[in-house]
């Protein structure tokens, strides 16, 4: 298992990134963390003509909280580095959270935020939680800039609105409100697996109801799966059991899980009910 | 039916490939690493995994190649202070960086206590995940965190073993790491630099 | 001679520590892919992508023009040369057997590469050799093949039906083995008997999955024109003479030598085709070839184990007594019946286990199939048996509403019985005989540990609070030391130190540890003097291996009697120069000592220079002795494993609470290296039980050929296990030892399952096969709610 031969272009800057990435004659790949791209290459089920490391370009490498309190993860930010960053931790904790959940801290030493984005593996949890935080995603090339939101990003299985020759540069995670509180839940069978199933739920409050709600699976589907039926279910209302109740029945009609030879498609289903119960009950006493 | 081979084999090219052993018309890097303290300058095509760069490039065999697809992390190795997965990275990705192998522990001549540790709690059987397993105890035993079995859970999480049943695993990796304070950041630096 | 009869033994029984770890820990061990020779060629193989077809136009002219690649093979350009791969020890079929059993067994040779037909996927095709590993991959991509698609079988109850496409296009069905066993009248105590349980268990197919996969490196020497062979293999000598018949060499002419592997657990102690071909291409090409199986080769085209079914049926009186035991089982060879009768008829003869069974009727049948054959995996068919025989127990304790524990103990052989014979024939056709045992000790031991009547009261509790606790028991034999010899041979060197050579090379069990232990007792020395070199075939002249929880009985037996003559060597040479009586000497701090007056002394280098020098000499060359050991039995070997787990029926998560392991393997030798062993083997079986399944899909793609998919257990999979000894030294061998290798294995399938099916009793969930994941254990318990309703 050794990869297929390529060519290797270490961009120094993102103008010299996208400079390389608009040539549209080869097949081109952006090189970040790796830690999804390698295996692919190593078990040669893809043939890139040329890799482009993104890891050396400078101002991709940070995390900057900006004036209206955004955080700005460049693409160069591995997920360990985001995972200690303690302004994470406090402002966006569930991104900290599922983090945590993505492979082992081996991998995410190397791999990066940005890229598990872009990779969009239908039972990885950042895009869950991209689109359940309202991230948006900026992505360049030489024809400009794209400011994308998280919810219209990914349009399936390993696959984003990104061109060919465009570059995440970075993903920004607004400022989450007072009075808002989120969880994130995953049932994998191993520590360090793909999620069997998982969920990111948000929930804002106004006095004793919830006032917005997201609530986004992963594992469950091609792409994180927003069940605005289910968010209905919770608005306007405390959380109670009976609202809870509501909302995962209406994951019943919403979902449509795909069965493999890990989880049948009714055991995922089922599986997302339960965290999602759960999910549910602590966003919203994190709502405080 | 099939063509006769014979024809085909040709012994008699020449025996070594000129230049570095991959011979390849394109994609060269010239890199330069540091390897265990020793500065290494290097020519290597893109493609080359710096695992593979370690062993049969620098004949650095400690370093094991269990999966190529980041799952089992006998090829754990130490990028800048952190556990990485050499198969999981290219030679190329690791210019300019510090990279430490198994074969930096035993620094003085003697075991050092990690290693001793899973010598006296038979920590190891066959051997051969053992490296990686030394080498993501060592990231986790060089940062500055307090060490629980927590982490020590965490740490090792990404290490298959198939002989031990990793019990011994854990009794080695708690007698060496295990801490309740954590360590002064400017030591954790030292060993950084 | 005994150690005890020549004063007190002091190292076997103690827990030495390893001497091979300091070399291990440095990032200095030798594996296959860390030699290095000057001018090495890499091999890669192009593997089946589909599970039947007739295969067309081989064509390697493209992949041999690109650059690196030395030479291309094809199944053509093999014509003439090769004969396809036999495990021809494996095949062979006691007289006892024969003569008594008459079973079926037709094997299938493997051709060295596929010759217009592939039967599985992952069988290889072609092979380029290149100059890098990454070339040769490069190559593969080029090579053209056509397939014409044929059906394909997966099932193994469906390849045995009538009208079932074939596996091979030219067997006339697709059974492999078959074969009936029995002793006694199943049918007459079935009619006697006052309950009956049938049921169906099945072990899923397993990959044994070693962390170092299969390598081989060859190389012909130009100085002495013999051909060296470096490989991972658990039997380098058994590889020696497979390779020299299929050169055509004189099997002095090759040196095959196993270096350090990492595990086997009896993967690598089969031949396989790769292991004739890179010897083959480096005599070709003169040049120094490798090959390194990588993860996906190992996981699909390295062989698999386990995949039985057994459909069985235990009778027992009102007392629960058993009366009889009927069981038909099935087990999948896959594309070739490579390893003859050895898993079926290890399954059949570990099937009743530790029980008295009056009566009991066995028919094993072998079914081919379009998937990777099954060779014997740590247990090699006592898992899948014992997983049969523990579950109907539980079923039959269920219908008698019995503590399964006390079923068990009316049940049990008796150390009284011992030597008990089980009416049965033993894998060597005679008559199956437990040599030793305290079984009713273990089954005591195991129930006192686990505290049941506790296990039991909390297991109520918790029910009230909805939580579900279980308690499952799993016993099991194992013989070991098989047959029919293991050689050692015992040298003092120049320099006074002691060298050992014996063919059953470890692959992590710390033979230089252990063997050394043994010796060192036998020859009074001490055991930093002596150093021990195994699975080196230039170095003994023949060996069998280690496999099949073996190597600890014969070899160290070997060594023992080797060392033996050579301590006695020793003294009648050293008599002989210092004009004393042997019986005067004793062997002390290397020296040989007059005994009573510690200043009369020789070191053992000065006797090594002296005998060649002294006309009055023996005659004979240096201090050296070879023995071979052929164990006149199996040495019995039992466990009992214990567990009580807690499942979450929400997600059908179990959760282990309590592991214990009694165990009884004779004499232990190294007691810290003999509970690794037993604990590795565990978290093997616990594997199974939770987690692994080697899966194909209809069409027979392998659907878990990844780590991601194929899913070992991890240090968060395994609890602390808690260890309990039993000791029955086996009068089978001088040293009392019995293997240990494998048992850990056989338990964790049916303990768990008893344990799980225990804790969902209130569902009414049974469990019919592993692993106990979280998705199959709630589809159970999802149906036994169903049903309840």
């Amino acid at each position: 298992m050794k990869p297929a031969p390529f060519d290797y272009r270490a961009a120094h800057s993102v103008a010299e990134a996208i400079r390389l990435l608009g040539d549209g004659d080869r097949e081109i790949k952006v090189l970040a963390g790796g830690q999804s791209l390698l295996p692919v290459l190593n078990m040669r089920m893809g043939h890139p003509d040329v890799l482009v490391d993104i890891c050396r370009i400078p101002e991709l490498g940070s995390i900057d909280v900006d004036s209206q309190e955004a955080v700005h993860i460049g693409a160069a930010v591995r997920q360990a580095q985001a995972h200690a960053d303690p302004r994470l931790r406090s402002g966006w904790p569930v991104l900290t959270e599922a983090i945590g959940h993505i492979g082992h801290p081996q991998i995410r030493n190397r791999g990066t935020v940005c890229g598990s984005l872009a990779h969009n593996d239908p039972a990885s949890e950042l895009p869950a939680v991209a689109v359940a935080l309202d991230a948006e995603l900026v992505a360049r090339s030489q024809r400009g800039l794209r400011r994308l939101n998280a919810a219209d990003f990914f349009d399936g299985p390993f696959s984003t609105v990104l061109e060919e020759d465009e570059l995440l540069t970075e993903v920004v995670f607004p400022r989450q409100p007072a009075w808002s509180g989120s969880s994130f839940q995953e049932f994998s069978t191993r520590v360090g697996d793909f999620a069997t199933a998982g969920v990111v739920v948000r929930l804002e409050r106004a006095g004793d109801v919830v006032s917005a709600a997201r609530l986004v699976f992963f594992g469950v589907g091609g792409s994180p799966v927003r069940v605005a039926a289910a968010e209905q279910a919770l608005l306007d209302a405390p959380v109670t059991p009976s609202s809870t109740a509501a909302a995962v029945s209406a994951l019943e009609e919403q979902l449509d899980p795909v069965g493999d030879i890990h989880a049948t498609a009714a055991f995922r289903k089922e599986l997302a009910a339960q965290l999602a119960v759960t999910g549910i009950n602590q966003a919203w006493e994190r709502c405080a | 039916m099939n063509e006769p081979t014979a024809d085909l084999n040709h012994p008699q090219l020449p025996r070594r490939p000129l230049g570095p052993p991959l011979s390849e018309p394109s994609c060269w890097h010239d890199i330069r690493v540091t390897v265990n303290g020793a500065p290494v300058c290097a020519q290597v095509e893109s493609r080359l995994l710096l695992v593979d760069f370690l062993r049969h490039r620098l004949g650095l065999t400690g370093t094991h190649v269990g999966c190529e697809q980041g799952s089992c992390g006998a090829c754990t190795i130490l990028v800048d202070g952190v556990g990485v997965r050499s198969c999981l990275t290219l030679a190329v990705q690791a210019d300019g960086s510090d990279v430490r192998t198994v074969e930096s522990l035993a620094e003085s001549g003697e075991l050092n206590r990690l290693q001793r540790a899973f010598h006296e709690e038979h920590g190891m059987q066959c051997g051969f995940c053992t490296p990686g397993i030394l080498m993501s105890m060592t990231a986790l035993e060089e940062s500055s965190e307090v060490i629980d079995d927590d982490a020590i859970m965490e740490h090792l999480g990404g290490n298959l073993c198939r002989c031990t049943g990793y019990v011994n695993i854990r009794n080695a990796a708690r007698r060496a790491c295990l801490r309740e304070r954590s360590r002064p950041v400017d030591e954790g630096a030292d060993r950084d630099a | 001679m005994t150690p005890e009869e020549e004063g007190p033994a002091p190292f076997i029984g103690r827990s030495i520590p390893r001497v091979e770890d300091d070399r291990l820990l440095r990032g200095q061990g030798r594996f296959i892919d860390d030699l290095q020779i000057e001018g090495m060629l890499e091999v890669a193989f192009l593997r089946s992508p589909v599970a039947h077809a007739r295969i067309h136009e081989v064509d390697l002219t493209a992949a041999a023009g690109l650059p690196g690649v030395v030479a291309v093979y094809n199944a053509a350009a093999l014509v003439g040369r090769v004969e396809p791969l036999l495990n021809s020890e494996e095949l062979r079929i006691p007289e006892g057997i024969r003569s008594t059993i008459d079973p079926v067994v037709r094997i299938q040779p493997m051709p060295l590469l596929a010759s217009g037909e592939v039967n599985y996927v992952g069988q290889a095709i072609a092979m380029v050799v290149a100059e890098s590993r990454y070339l040769a991959e490069d190559a593969l991509e080029v090579i053209d093949v056509r397939y014409d698609e044929l059906p394909a079988v997966i099932d193994p109850e469906a390849a045995l039906e009538e009208g079932s496409p074939r596996v091979l296009l030219e067997a006339e069905d697709n059974i492999g083995i078959h074969l009936e066993h029995g002793t006694g009248d199943v049918d007459q105590a079935l009619r006697s008997a006052a309950v009956i349980v049938e049921d169906t268990f099945a072990s899923q197919r397993y990959v044994p999955s070693p962390m170092e996969c299969r390598g081989i490196v060859a190389h012909r020497d130009p100085f002495s024109g013999r051909l060296t062979v470096w490989s991972n293999t658990q039997t380098p000598h058994r590889v020696r003479g497979h390779i020299a018949s299929c050169l055509g060499l004189p099997a002095d002419d090759v040196h095959v030598v196993a270096v350090d592997v990492g595990g086997g657990f009896g993967q690598k102690g089969i031949l396989v085709v790769e292991e004739l071909l890179i010897p083959l291409v480096a005599q070709d090409l003169g040049r120094p070839v490798r090959w390194t199986e990588d993860r996906q080769e190992n996981l699909t085209a390295g062989s698999h184990a386990r995949e039985q079914i057994h459909h069985i049926t235990a009778a027992a009186d009102e007392s629960g007594r058993l009366l009889a035991v009927r069981d038909r089982f099935v087990v999948n060879l896959g594309a070739r019946n490579m390893v003859g009768l050895v898993v079926p008829y290890n399954s059949l003869c570990h099937l009743i286990g530790p029980y008295r069974v009056p009566n009991v009727q066995i028919e094993a049948t072998g079914a081919l199939t379009n998937t990777m054959f099954t060779s014997p995996y740590r247990g090699a068919g006592r898992p899948e048996a014992t997983f049969a025989m523990e579950r109907i127990m539980d079923r039959l304790a269920a219908k008698l509403e019995m503590e399964p524990a006390e079923l068990r103990a009316r049940n049990v052989v008796t150390p009284q019985e011992m030597p008990y014979q089980t009416g049965l024939l033993d894998r060597r056709g005679l008559t199956q005989q437990y040599d030793s045992g305290d079984y009713p000790e273990m089954l005591d031991r195991a129930v006192k540990m686990i505290d049941l009547p506790r296990v039991r009261t909390e297991q109520q509790k918790a029910r009230v609070d909805g939580r579900y606790v279980g308690v499952g028991f799993a016993m099991y034999l194992e013989a070991t030391a098989l047959g029919p010899f293991e050689g050692a041979k015992v040298s003092v060197l120049p320099s006074g130190r002691i060298r050992i050579h014996t063919g059953a090379p470890s692959q992590g069990q710390g033979h230089r540890t252990t063997f050394v232990q043994i010796a060192a007792d036998a020859l009074g020395v001490e055991m930093g003097e002596i150093e021990l070199v195994a699975g080196d075939t230039a170095t003994i002249p023949f060996g069998v291996g280690t496999i099949a929880s073996r190597a600890l009985v014969t070899a160290e037996n070997a060594i023992h009697q080797a060392a033996v003559l050579v301590r006695q060597r020793i003294l009648d040479s050293a008599a002989e120069l210092m004009e004393v009586d042997p019986a005067d000497l004793e062997i002390a701090d290397n020296q040989v000592v007059v005994k009573g007056s510690p200043g009369s002394a020789m070191s053992l280098a000065e006797l090594m220079r002296a005998i060649p020098m002294t006309q009055g000499g023996s005659g004979r060359d240096g201090l050296s002795e070879v023995s071979y050991f052929q164990p006149p039995n199996y040495a019995t070997s039992s466990g009992l494993h214990a567990v009580v787990v807690e499942v979450q029926p929400a997600t059908g998560r179990v959760e282990i609470l309590d592991y214990v392991v009694v165990h009884e393997a004779g004499r232990i030798v190294n007691p810290q290296i003999a509970d690794a062993q037993i604990v590795g083997g565990t978290a093997q079986g616990i594997g199974g039980a939770l987690l692994e399944h080697m899966q194909y899909d209809e069409a027979g793609q392998p659907v878990t050929s990844t780590f991601m998919d194929y899913r070992l257990p991890t240090v968060d999979t395994v609890p602390d296990i808690r260890l309990a000894e039993v000791v029955c030294p086996s009068p089978t061998n001088a040293l009392g030892v019995k293997g240990l290798g494998e048992g850990g294995a056989v338990g964790p399938p049916a303990a768990l399952a008893n344990a799980v099916e225990d804790a969902l009793s209130p569902f009414g969930v049974v469990i019919h096969s592993c692993p106990l994941t979280p998705d199959r254990l709630w589809a159970l318990l999802r149906a036994g709610r169903a049903t309840e309703r």
